[in-house]
């Protein structure tokens, strides 16, 4: 993301504090921008969960993000929403940084969307599953997923042999699909 | 009880000196979070809750009947605080697992080399701890746990986003991998800020090795995974080994180098270092973890004779101190532990002095 020129850009919505929080919105593919002071920002509950520096892995994410760049690309929800199941709201998690129970994942998931892409640049669980749900169709083709991943880098290591080694096996397993 | 009698009761397998790479890696930990599904996690979990998880372990443990080997079933809330401490300072629990004790509970391998923390941050904290460079090895271990567990226990699993944790920083595989290493030559010759922040860049951190603070021990760090999300456990278990190597080749070179460059100034700094600890009467932690240090580079160089190298992880712990007043046997305040500290390390040394003759 570009960082913004010298002239200081002013808040959008109190006009007084110099805007640090610039909110890319995309709904239905229109796309609007937002530039509001921290304070501003976060009253409006435009901030996103993992700008609070109050946040028990703050240090592990520096770097990972720019906190002046936010990029919502839904509208937020109030943050009094509650899991359904234990009740935590989004205010609570976050203040707390930690979510409630299992089930707030999945009512909590567009939020948690891109915190996780950011945390792990990733939003796929590509490992181990639990034995009960093992030896399914999904099994086969997170293999190949992980087999494609080897050919790529042995294809960029120009070990041609092993990538050929891998194609195959690729073709066998999504054969097997 | 004897000096060696009483090493060889608080020895855990992991502080055995043995295993890949021992010279420089002291250990390998792989740690899984699991929770049951549907259930509050424990930071906001009330006693109802945190009871049917303790019940739900019992059950699990039972049903496993023995072939996780001989696994003990601990509440914590049953272990006075001194005993919590040496858990900690061993490694098997964090600080956090002694703090308001009710409901929590560990459970423990008779070789300490597998611990559950139940009611910690996640249900579940399944861990396993090898000495050396044995990352495959703990998490095999780990992965056989979780699959017993698993076949008596709902553990919350999307497969979006994998095992579901209190903490979204250990959502997927929930799994933490480190590696425990002694790196004096790097930290002698200032590159380890550099190694920090070039294993950073790799999705790995670096910190020191008790409790969560940056402060550095005897130039001990751990190496762990920081990403557990979008790769599975075996990549992940095999980047932070590659890494890792490729810190041990640097490790190993710079040792080479400073004893080529200047031997003599080395060979003093060591042989300063075991003169103090053999005969200074009082030493705190962070000083004698230093001279340790020294000591063990020593030995691993060929320059100190006589003494096994595993002094350096069996004093780590045996110094800190829960350790040294379970050891003398009372309570004692820091100026006391300092003498204390002393009197250990020197016996400790006449000890090896006579084995090694
Ligand atoms: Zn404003
Ligand atoms: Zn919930």
């Amino acid at each position: 993301m570009k960082k913004r020129g010298e002239a200081a850009v002013m808040c959008e919505a109190c006009h007084k504090e110099p805007a640090t929080v610039h909110v890319t919105r995309i709904v239905n593919d229109q796309k609007t921008e937002l530039h509001l002071c921290a304070q501003c920002a976060k009253e409006r509950g435009e901030i996103e969960m993992n700008v609070e520096p109050s946040f028990a892995f703050h240090n592990i994410l520096a770097g990972f993000f720019e906190p002046e760049t936010v990029v919502v690309s839904h509208p937020s929800r109030p943050a009094a929403l509650r899991c359904s199941n234990c009740g935590l709201s989004l205010a609570d998690y976050r203040r707390i940084g930690k979510l409630g129970c299992s089930q707030c994942y999945a009512q909590f998931e567009r939020e948690l969307e891109p915190l996780l892409k950011r945390i792990h640049r990733s939003v796929e669980h590509t490992g181990k599953r639990p034995k009960r749900l093992a030896g399914g169709r999904l099994d086969v083709r997170r293999e190949i997923e992980r087999l494609r991943r080897e050919l790529q880098e042995a294809i960029a290591r120009e070990a041609y042999e092993e990538a050929a080694r891998l194609r195959d096996q690729i073709r066998s397993l999504e054969q097997g699909l | 009880m004897s000096l060696k009698d009483l090493i060889n009761k608080t020895l855990s397998q992991w502080m055995k000196g043995t295993g890949p790479e021992r010279d420089i890696v002291i250990g390998s930990r792989v740690r899984l979070a699991r929770n049951l599904a549907g259930v509050p996690f424990p930071s906001i979990a009330d006693d109802e809750h945190k009871a049917y998880v303790i019940k739900e372990t019992k059950r699990a443990l039972q049903a496993t009947n023995g072939t996780l080997g001989r696994m003990e079933f601990i509440p914590l809330a049953e272990v006075p605080p001194l005993e919590r401490q040496l858990l900690v300072e061993k490694h098997l629990i964090s600080p956090a697992h002694t703090q308001n004790v009710k409901h929590k509970a560990v459970i423990l391998r008779d070789d300490e080399a597998v611990s559950i923390m139940v009611n910690e941050e996640d249900h579940f904290r399944i861990q396993a701890l090898f000495p050396g460079l044995a990352l495959e090895e703990a998490w095999k271990l780990c992965s056989s746990v979780d699959d017993a567990f698993s076949e008596v226990l709902d553990f919350a699993y999307g497969e979006r986003f994998g095992y579901l944790t209190a903490c979204p920083t250990n959502v997927g595989t929930g799994m933490r991998a480190s590696i425990m290493m002694h790196l004096p030559a790097l930290t002698m010759t200032d590159q380890i800020r550099k190694m920090i922040g070039a294993v950073s860049r790799f999705g790995l951190a670096v910190r020191g090795i008790y409790g969560e603070g940056t402060e550095v021990l005897g130039n001990i760090y751990q190496l762990s995974n920081q990403i557990t999300l979008g790769h599975s456990e075996e990549e992940i278990i095999q980047h932070l080994q590659k890494v890792t190597m490729q810190v041990l080749e640097q490790e190993r070179a710079a040792r080479q180098r400073v004893l080529a460059q200047d031997r003599l100034r080395l060979e003093d700094r060591i042989y300063r270092s075991y003169g103090i600890l053999a005969n200074a009467r009082l030493l705190a932690t962070h000083e004698a973890m230093q001279l340790l240090s020294d000591v063990r580079l020593g030995i691993d160089l060929g320059i100190v004779k006589g003494i096994e190298p595993r002094i350096l992880q069996e004093l780590m712990v045996m110094i800190r101190p829960a350790h040294l007043q379970k050891l003398m046997g009372q309570e004692l305040d820091a100026p006391a532990r300092d003498e204390k500290r002393a009197a250990l390390i020197r016996e400790r040394l006449r000890l090896a002095e006579k084995e090694g003759g």
